[in-house]
C-alpha cells in the first residue's frame, strides 16, 4: 500500500465536492432529512403515550404511509430516472433529431410512470399483507384518490427535477433521488400535520400530499375523510403540474438557445 | 439539377454566438437532391454547431434556415422535416440494455416505419450487423455501435441526411463500404447528405462540393478539386493544413 496512491484517490473525490454544489449539499441533506422525519416520529408516539390514548394501529400508520409515499416517489423517478436513462446512454440527441416532439415525450415518462406506480403498488400490497397481514383495500374507495393524488404530485416533481437537470446537467443528476424527499417532512408521511410546529404546519396545507396522508390516517383509525380536502389536494396537484410544465418548457428554451441541449446528448 | 425549385436546404446569414464567442458567422448555403456536401474545417470551426441548428436542436442567434422550404423552429414544421430527415454521429449512442433489434424498433416507431420489421431486417443486413442483432448494446464495439447508428439513420429513408463524422471509428473495409452504401443512395434515392469528416480522402472521394469553415465563417467552396488549385495544395489535406495554419487563398 502506497499513500500518495490512496492520498490521491481521497483528493480525486475532495476536488468533486469542490467542483460540486449539489454534492456538497447531499451530504447535509440526508442526515437533516432524517432527523426531521423521524424526530416528527417520535414525537408523535410520544404525545400519544402521554395522552393516555389506547394505541393505534401502528402497523396500519406505518406500512400504509410507506406504501403510499412509494407511490409518490415511484412516479417521480418514473419520470427523472427515465429520463437519465437516456442521458446515461447517450441516446438524448437520437431522440430529439427524431419527430418526436417534447410533449410526446413527456407523456411518455408519465406512462412509464404509472406503469412503475402500478407494479410497485400491487407488490407492496401483496407483501404487507402476507408478512404482515395488513389490508391496504381496507382504505376502500379512498384509495383511487389517494393514489391519483400522489400519481399527479409524483409527475410534478419529477418534471421540476428534469428541468433542472436539463438546465445544469449532470452534476444535478443527484436531485432526482432527493427532491422528492423534500417533500416528506411537511407532507406528514407517518405523523398527523399537528406534530410539526405551526410554521411547518402552514406549509403543510399547500402540499397535496399531506391530505392524503390525513385521509389514510382518518381511515385506519375509523374516522371519516372530508372530501372536500381531497378536492383541494387534486386543485394543488393541477397548479403544481402546470407550474412545473411551464418551468420545464422554459428550461428546453434556455438550453436550445445555450447549446446545452446538444451537449448533453454527446 | 440545381435550381431554386428543387433545394432542398437553404441557410442564410446563419450566426451563433455563445455568451461572447460567435461559434457561426454569417453562414449561408444550399443542398441539393442527390448531392454530398462537405463541411470541413478544424476543431471548433462551427461544423457541429451548423448541424445542431439545422436540427433544432440549438437556436440560432440569427440567420434563416429553409428545409423542405419549412422552417425547423417551428414546432410543427420542426416535426414534418424530421420525418423526412435523419442524423448520425459517432459521437451519440444508443440505450445500452436494449438489444440492436429492439432499438431499431424503438427507432421504427418514432418515425412511423411502415413494415418495420423488414425494414430493420434490411438495415441490419445492409450494415453487417446480422450476428449481433440480438445482442445488447453495451457488448457492442465502437465500430458496431457507429454502424448501428447509420441503420438508424437510414430507417426513415430520409431525403436529407446530416453525418457528422460518420466513419470516425470503423475500419476501412466497413467505413469504405459505408460510403459505396451512402453513393448508392444519393445516386438510386437522389438523398441529398451533409457530411462532416476530418478524414481528408474521404472528404475528397465522397463530396460533390465542400464548404471550408474556419472560426465559424466559410472562407473557400467548391468542388475539391477546384479547393485543391485554389489553396495551390497537393491534396485536400495539404489544403486543410494551410487553413488550420491561417493561410488564406
Amino acid at each position: 500500500m502506497k499513500w500518495h496512491r490512496i492520498s490521491a484517490m481521497f483528493l480525486r473525490h475532495i476536488y468533486l465536492y469542490r467542483h460540486s454544489l449539489t454534492r456538497l449539499v447531499e451530504i447535509f441533506y440526508w442526515p437533516l432529512l432524517d432527523l426531521l422525519v423521524w424526530g416528527f416520529v417520535s414525537l408523535y408516539i410520544t404525545r400519544l403515550s402521554g395522552n393516555g390514548e389506547a394505541t393505534p394501529n401502528f402497523l396500519g400508520i406505518f406500512l400504509g404511509a410507506l406504501i403510499l409515499w412509494d407511490i409518490l416517489f415511484r412516479s417521480q423517478q418514473g419520470i427523472s430516472v427515465s429520463f437519465l436513462e437516456e442521458v446515461w446512454a447517450r441516446n438524448f440527441l437520437n431522440l430529439f433529431v427524431s419527430p418526436l416532439t417534447i410533449g410526446e415525450y413527456l407523456v411518455s415518462l408519465m406512462l412509464v410512470a404509472v406503469f412503475k406506480v402500478v407494479v410497485v403498488f400491487l407488490i407492496s400490497a401483496l407483501l404487507a399483507w402476507v408478512l404482515y397481514s395488513f389490508n391496504l383495500f381496507m382504505i376502500g374507495i379512498y384509495l383511487i384518490p389517494f393514489i391519483l393524488s400522489l400519481v399527479i404530485l409524483g409527475w410534478a416533481i419529477g418534471i421540476l427535477t428534469t428541468g433542472l437537470i436539463l438546465r445544469f446537467g449532470q452534476q444535478a443528476e443527484v436531485l432526482a433521488w432527493g427532491v422528492a424527499f423534500l417533500f416528506q417532512p411537511i407532507s406528514a408521511v407517518f405523523y398527523p400535520v399537528s406534530v410539526l410546529p405551526k410554521f411547518l404546519q402552514k406549509l403543510a396545507l399547500v402540499i397535496p400530499a399531506s391530505y392524503v396522508f390525513e385521509g389514510m390516517r382518518a381511515i385506519v383509525f375509523g374516522r371519516t375523510f372530508p372530501a372536500d380536502k381531497l378536492l383541494k389536494a387534486f386543485g394543488l396537484n393541477v397548479i403544481y403540474l402546470g407550474l412545473a410544465l411551464v418551468f420545464f418548457f422554459r428550461m428546453f428554451k434556455q438550453v436550445r438557445a445555450r447549446g446545452l441541449l446538444a451537449k448533453m446528448g454527446e | 439539377m440545381k435550381g431554386k425549385d428543387n433545394v432542398l436546404l437553404q441557410v442564410r446569414n446563419l450566426s451563433k454566438t455563445f455568451n461572447s464567442f460567435q461559434a457561426v458567422k454569417s453562414v449561408s448555403f444550399e443542398l441539393y437532391p442527390g448531392e454530398i456536401l462537405g463541411l470541413l474545417g478544424p476543431n471548433g470551426a462551427g461544423k457541429t454547431t451548423i448541424i445542431h441548428m439545422l436540427l433544432g436542436l440549438t437556436s440560432p442567434t440569427s440567420g434563416e434556415i429553409r428545409i423542405f422550404g419549412m422552417n425547423p423552429l417551428k414546432s410543427r414544421e420542426r416535426e414534418k422535416i424530421l420525418n423526412r430527415m435523419n442524423f448520425s454521429s459517432t459521437y451519440v449512442a444508443m440505450p445500452y440494455s436494449l438489444t440492436l433489434r429492439e432499438s431499431l424498433t424503438v427507432f421504427a416507431g418514432l418515425y412511423g416505419v411502415k413494415e418495420a420489421r423488414a425494414r430493420i431486417s434490411y438495415l441490419i443486413e445492409q450494415f453487417d450487423l446480422k450476428d449481433v442483432a440480438d445482442r445488447p448494446v453495451r457488448t457492442l464495439s465502437s465500430g458496431q455501435m457507429t454502424r448501428l447508428n447509420l441503420a438508424k439513420a437510414f430507417i426513415n429513408q430520409p431525403e436529407v441526411m446530416l453525418l457528422d463524422e460518420p466513419t470516425a471509428s470503423l475500419d476501412p473495409d466497413i467505413a469504405d463500404r459505408t460510403r459505396s452504401y451512402l453513393l448508392e443512395m444519393k445516386q438510386t434515392k437522389k438523398m441529398a447528405i451533409l457530411y462532416t469528416s476530418h478524414n481528408m480522402q474521404e472528404m475528397e472521394e465522397i463530396s460533390d462540393r465542400l464548404l471550408f469553415l474556419h472560426h465559424g465563417e466559410i472562407i473557400a467552396r467548391g468542388t475539391p478539386e477546384e479547393l485543391v488549385s485554389r489553396f495551390k495544395g497537393q491534396d485536400l489535406e495539404d489544403v486543410f493544413l494551410k487553413v488550420a495554419r491561417e493561410v488564406r487563398p
